[in-house]
């Protein structure tokens, strides 16, 4: 019997091959366009950010999850793609962000005023559609009132992108959209970068002033990624 | 001067429309709900309120013009409405926006007559007859009851539509047996450029010195153009002048004259009366759609867009009302001209592009109207629109991804009602040091080549192009400068919390704000900036950069962090402006 059941199994998929591909032979999964975040380092840990579907940046306060969201808004915008950035907590600096390269007027800054605001932000704008970029920043809510939320909002947001060219970036200090997520990339502390200042090419040392921040080095690891 | 092409031969054609009882209809049409039923139109402005014109349900009721408002009342039953003198002028220029939608070359021959050239249309649109059953369906959208005539010269067209209900098509050479058939007071009033009325014999507005010579026909016997043209000229000219003359040649359809084209306007207005007034989002968004609708396919009609909508609501009068408008952000008190003040709430919608789809437009009001509602009923809709060249884009495989204005515009407005007007758009900096010294603008992505020519950006790159453009402002700090894999962008404390801060020898060496404290590691500053000293409001801080480690210890060991921290000259304090990121 099983031999008879195999037989008539290509018989039958070799006649509908023609219409319909065979459900019992393993397809690769159609790898989707990536595109580059702008850090070195991130990009060749995780191939870039996928267009269509929600890629998570998680970390602590200081870890570089703005810097690496800022500058994948800027080489959008610099592309002359439109981007949307959901400011859940208000707290984006338009300074930061030109001096990244971000292209201020390729980008609707939505300030808003409460968690609930931000996600009936994020869903219009995802719903309207024709962004190539849509970032939400949950950065400053602590990981249980973003838990609160139902499962089914990422759901949603997920069938919003799917299919279309928007990258969608959710900035947060936890990953929360589970496996809705096609990439998560948690970020990590790095160490402060100070710049002595010198004089006559002598280092002035004992002096605590006289330095300037460079900035802080991003370290970042992959969590999940649908396509490695 | 005409710049059309016309082949040799080719027999020239105009058509004329006439609305009948023109003053009623362009009431009626911007009344909704009155349905056909007998109704007068009253001046408003004279004492006794005459009537001034009526319909034929009217007529048949035994009502004439020039009987006064109590009088009609009596007959019961009657609708009585006033003049309007705007709602005269939108239809004028609706009856005008349908003439110029088949042909650039339209005559204003009179509030209530106009006149096309037909001319070349043919390939276009197809027959004489064709044009004009076209025309009569563009009437019956815009709510007009129209007479159509065609013939191959200006006054016999005229004279045809005044005096021939429906459509009439006049052969070329057949004009003088065609226009014979037309009562004599067709040939004044066509000759007077006036408005008749549904009763023969009575007159309206300019033509009421006709009235004489109408007297005098009338005693002679001649009822009909036909019997007018067998009169003899040379008899005619010695009884009644020049004019005399004139009016024999139109009788005869023999009078040719060249047509004097008319300049469209990219202007367009459409307003409604409402008898009762509305207080309820969903009934004003209905009438709304019926106004956007009636003047979108008048914009649509002339190949244009309307590049922005202003909306005025006439606001029902009343002590109480007018007290809560007095702080509203949109509303403002006018004297309509008529001696009683009233309150007018104004909404100004500026489209990022030329928009022509009504619908569209209806939700961006609405949502408009839901952000800041008019604080009191509704007594009148006005809508005012300037038209401008639609926007024309081809779709580029290589374009970069942009979402439609139309689709943008709305998102906007729909945001802008979930978090409020001021805290939407696209930021840009303000040539100052000040804190926080940017403002939101209009959200306006611009869709380029990928493979156009942009400018790369970058942080020095946007920083000249600054300059470039007049702005001064340095780098606020060194912090900015970017380099591949150090990255340091703010988060923003809004409002910045004060902080507390132990300083030792010039250098803050403690801090402790939001319960939070730690120990300063590294420092950097003071960055010092300040101005706008010659105003109220003036600024002068020290900024500092300060890495800090906390003094409690976390799940992940001692938290650590850069920090900016100022502290306001002007107030003394020190706060927290944000953590870098």
């Amino acid at each position: 019997m099983p031999r008879d059941f195999k037989l008539l199994r290509s018989q039958i998929a070799s006649l509908l091959a023609s219409r319909i591909p065979d459900p019992s032979t393993w397809r690769t999964p159609k790898r989707g366009e990536r595109v580059p975040t702008g850090n070195f380092e991130t990009d060749s840990l995780t191939g870039g950010l996928p267009r269509g579907a929600i890629t998570e940046i998680c970390g602590p306060s200081g870890s570089g999850r703005t810097s690496l969201m800022l500058s994948a808004l800027a080489l959008r915008t610099a592309e002359g793609e439109a981007c949307a950035f959901i400011d859940a907590h208000n707290a984006f600096d338009p300074y930061s962000a030109e001096a990244t390269g971000v292209e201020l007027s390729q980008l609707l800054w939505v300030r808003c005023a409460s968690i609930d605001q931000a996600f009936r932000a994020t869903d219009l704008v995802l719903h309207a559609g024709g962004f190539g970029l849509v970032a939400l920043d949950l950065g400053d809510f602590p990981p249980e009132t973003v838990c609160s939320l139902p499962l089914y909002v990422w759901f949603r947001f997920r069938r919003a992108v799917e299919h279309t060219p928007t990258i969608f970036l959710v900035l947060e200090q936890e990953p929360h959209a589970k496996s809705c997520a096609s990439l998560v990339v948690q970020m990590e502390t790095g160490s402060a970068q100070w710049l002595e200042a010198t004089q006559n090419h002598e280092e002035i040392s004992g002096d605590p002033g006289v330095r300037l921040f460079r900035g802080s080095r991003l370290m970042s690891k992959v969590l999940r990624s649908r396509a490695r | 001067m005409s710049t059309e092409l016309l082949l040799p031969g080719a027999a020239m054609s105009f058509a004329s429309i006439f609305v009948p009882d023109f003053m009623l209809q362009a009431v009626v049409r911007s009344a909704p709900g009155i349905g056909i039923r007998a109704m007068v139109l009253v001046d408003a402005a004279s004492p006794l309120r005459p009537v001034i014109c009526l319909n034929q349900q009217a007529a048949t009721r035994g009502i004439k013009p020039g009987i006064t408002k109590s009088e009609v009342e009596q007959f019961g039953g009657i609708g009585i409405l006033q003049r309007s003198r705007p709602q005269e002028r939108i239809a004028h220029a609706a009856l005008l926006d349908l003439a110029w939608s088949i042909s650039p070359r339209v005559e204003d021959t009179a509030p209530d007559n106009i006149v096309l050239d037909l001319a070349g249309l043919a390939s276009l649109f197809g027959s004489d007859e064709k044009i004009i059953h076209r025309l009569a369906e563009g009437a019956e959208r815009l709510g007009l009851e129209t007479q159509i005539a065609a013939a191959c010269n200006i006054e016999a067209a005229i004279l045809a539509s005044r005096a021939f209900p429906g459509i009439t098509v006049i052969p070329e050479g057949e004009e003088a047996a065609i226009i014979g058939k037309a009562p004599v007071t067709a040939l004044l009033f066509s000759a007077a450029g006036a408005t008749v009325s549904r009763q023969n014999g009575e007159t309206a507005g300019a033509a009421h010195d006709l009235t004489g010579l109408l007297e005098t026909l009338k005693r002679w016997g001649v009822h009909t153009c036909a019997s007018f043209a067998a009169l003899p000229v040379l008899e005619l000219s010695e009884r009644l002048g020049q004019e005399g003359v004139r009016l024999h040649k139109l009788a005869r359809g023999g009078a040719v004259r060249a047509l004097i084209p008319a300049q469209p306007a990219g202007h367009f207005e459409e307003e409604m009366e409402l008898e009762d007034a509305v207080a309820e989002m969903e009934p004003l968004s209905i009438l709304l759609g019926q106004l956007l609708e009636r003047m979108c396919s008048r914009i649509a009609a002339r190949s244009l867009a309307a590049g922005g909508i202003d909306l005025r609501l006439q606001l029902r009068p009343s002590f109480e009302d007018g007290r809560i408008t007095a702080g509203h952000p949109f509303a403002q008190t006018t004297d309509p001209g008529e001696g009683e003040a009233s309150d007018i709430f104004q909404l100004a919608l500026r489209l990022p592009a030329p928009m022509s789809d009504p619908s569209t437009l209806l939700k961006l009001l609405v949502l408009r109207l839901q952000s800041a509602p008019p604080p009191a009923p509704v007594v009148k809709i006005m809508l005012a629109a300037d038209a401008v060249r639609p926007r024309t884009s081809q779709g580029d495989l290589f374009s970069a991804i942009c979402p439609d204005p139309e689709k943008v515009e709305l998102t906007v407005a729909r945001l802008a009602s979930l978090v409020g007007d001021a805290n939407i758009g696209s930021p840009e900096l303000l040539d100052t040091h000040r804190p926080e010294g940017f403002r939101m603008c209009r959200f306006d992505p611009i869709s380029v080549s990928r493979d156009s020519c942009r400018p790369a950006r970058s942080s020095l790159g946007g920083r000249i192009q600054r300059e470039q453009k007049g702005h001064a402002r340095a780098p606020r700090s060194p912090s900015h400068g970017l380099e591949k894999d150090v990255q340091s962008a703010l988060r923003v404390f809004r409002p910045a919390p004060a902080a507390r801060v132990e300083i030792r020898n010039g250098y803050p060496v403690q801090i402790a704000f939001s319960g939070f404290r730690g120990r300063v590691i590294a420092a950097s500053g003071p960055w010092r900036s300040s101005g706008d000293w010659w105003t109220e409001d003036s600024y002068a801080k020290d900024e500092w950069d300060l890495e800090i480690q906390s003094s409690s210890k976390t799940k992940s060991g001692k938290q650590q962090g850069v920090y900016r921290v100022c502290y306001d000259c002007a107030k003394k304090g020190w706060y927290v402006w944000g953590t870098f990121d």
